[in-house]
């Protein structure tokens, strides 16, 4: 049977855009379509009826939604250049540290750039200390998941690409090399990966966009 | 990776997360230890083999720690791959079993806890309107997913069994404290058919705890909780 897959996804969307990463690094041909989340399609609703959001894979019509479900799904129906490691516990850390940074890290890094006063300081006293865990986390190597990135390295696309333009349109020094010099190598080697940078949105449109949805920051 | 090295659990009686790897566990006839967390006091040792959570459950295989109940029910299944299989073989299967998993833990849950602990009278209304709702869901999702057999996972109990079953326990206090029918024979019919089946099994039985025991630990957190709330 001919492989039909399409993405249902939002351009500006780090979610969306983890899910990319992973149909390219499998090399697979997909078909995307681009969602006005205002304005939501009945095919994103047929495929994804209990919340109604992107991204959802759909694979010869078999919808799959939540995007660290579905870069898992990829990994086990096209297994060359795995994204997950072999071993069960190296799997189980792989998977930790992907919760971490979607259960943990991205609301306070979110919250670090759009809220105000008190709420503002807190996020950003927590999102400190969790840049610190995944700093402590990465060490040495090159990327999370190693020499190659891995489900961890996917999973951090906001903290990848994201954070730094959220950081230039807010003017918040969250994630700088003077704190976080391994991370920020790794960001580096990150968005000049061949299976990355081409999936990454353009800065100049994301900070525009963001700018126009969530207004200006306070610096 | 040696299947034989020991197997410890550092959980708590009382706690649905802590139950998931147990059951897990006895699915696949291993031995283990358990290592019991008193309510209201991490001991050192849970401080020093989950420092990022601080959370139960925590399971130590030999020298390895795997945190995140779901995660440790997954590596269950991978270290110890002879049948029976906790996970479906098929990765469309395994999608939807985690997809449904995820809602469990990221929506089902937070409203049981919202109908039990929510703060005022509307917030335990507007926690158990979702807890409806959900269950409504969860239902359609055990028609689909079991095809008519037993389980979620089929004939044999699953990944989706051991996430939403873990919570009957606390369901069933909900159901006292509030005075409500939330598995009910008019509209989730299947749902307590399987409530039955996973109670009563072999891997089920000895871990899930009474319900009048639980409702006095819900007092004891209750205290708790008062005793520790900040001056007004």
């Amino acid at each position: 049977m001919a492989e039909e897959v399409k993405l249902f996804g939002v351009w500006a969307s780090p979610l969306s855009r983890r899910v990319e990463i992973a149909l390219k690094m499998k090399g697979v041909k997909y078909e995307y379509i681009e969602e006005d989340l205002s304005n939501k399609s009945q095919l994103l609703l047929k495929y994804n009826p209990v919340h109604k959001k992107i991204p959802v894979l759909v694979h010869n019509g078999k919808p799959i939604a939540e995007s660290l479900v579905i870069i898992e799904y990829i990994d086990e129906t096209w297994k060359h250049n795995p994204i997950l490691p072999q071993h069960p516990y190296d799997r189980a850390l792989a998977r930790f540290w992907a919760k971490f940074i979607d259960e943990k890290c991205l609301t306070v890094l979110w919250n670090s750039i759009w809220s105000k006063g008190k709420e503002r300081e807190a996020a950003i006293e927590e999102a400190s200390e969790h840049l610190k865990t995944l700093e402590n986390e990465l060490g040495d190597k090159k990327f999370f998941g190693g020499e190659e990135i891995g489900l961890v390295d996917i999973a951090a696309i906001f903290i990848g690409f994201w954070l730094g333009a959220c950081q230039e349109l807010s003017g918040l020094e969250l994630l700088t090399e003077d704190k976080f010099p391994k991370l920020c190598k790794w960001i580096h080697e990150y968005v000049n990966h061949t299976a990355i940078k081409e999936n990454l949105p353009p800065k100049d449109k994301l900070i525009e966009a963001m700018s126009a949805r969530f207004g200006a920051a306070s610096k | 990776m040696a299947k034989s090295e020991a197997v410890k659990v550092v959980g708590a009686w009382s706690s649905p997360f802590a139950m998931r790897p147990l059951i897990a566990l006895k699915i696949k006839s291993v031995e283990y230890e358990c290592l019991e967390e008193e309510i209201g006091c991490k001991s050192k040792f849970l401080l020093k083999s989950n420092p990022i959570h601080k959370k139960i459950p925590v399971l130590i295989h030999g020298d390895k720690l795997v945190c995140e109940s779901l995660i440790i029910v997954e590596y269950i299944d991978e270290v110890w791959s002879s049948a029976p299989s906790i996970l479906p073989s098929d990765p469309y299967d395994r999608a939807i079993a985690k997809f449904w998993a995820a809602f469990v833990d990221d929506k089902f849950y937070p409203s049981m806890k919202e109908s039990n602990t929510g703060v005022g009278e509307e917030a335990k209304k507007a926690g158990l309107e979702k807890m409806v709702d959900g269950l409504a869901l969860l239902e359609d999702a055990y028609v689909k997913c079991s095809k008519g057999k037993p389980f979620f996972g089929g004939n044999q109990l699953g990944y989706l069994d051991i996430a939403l079953g873990c919570f009957l326990g606390w369901l069933r206090v909900t159901e006292k404290s509030l005075q409500t029918k939330l598995l009910d024979e008019a509209k989730t019919p299947g749902l307590v058919n399987w409530a039955e089946s996973f109670c009563a099994h072999p891997a089920v039985k000895d871990v899930m705890p009474q319900t009048d025991q639980l409702i006095e630990v819900s007092k004891t957190v209750a205290k708790l909780r008062a005793a520790s709330a900040p001056p007004k």
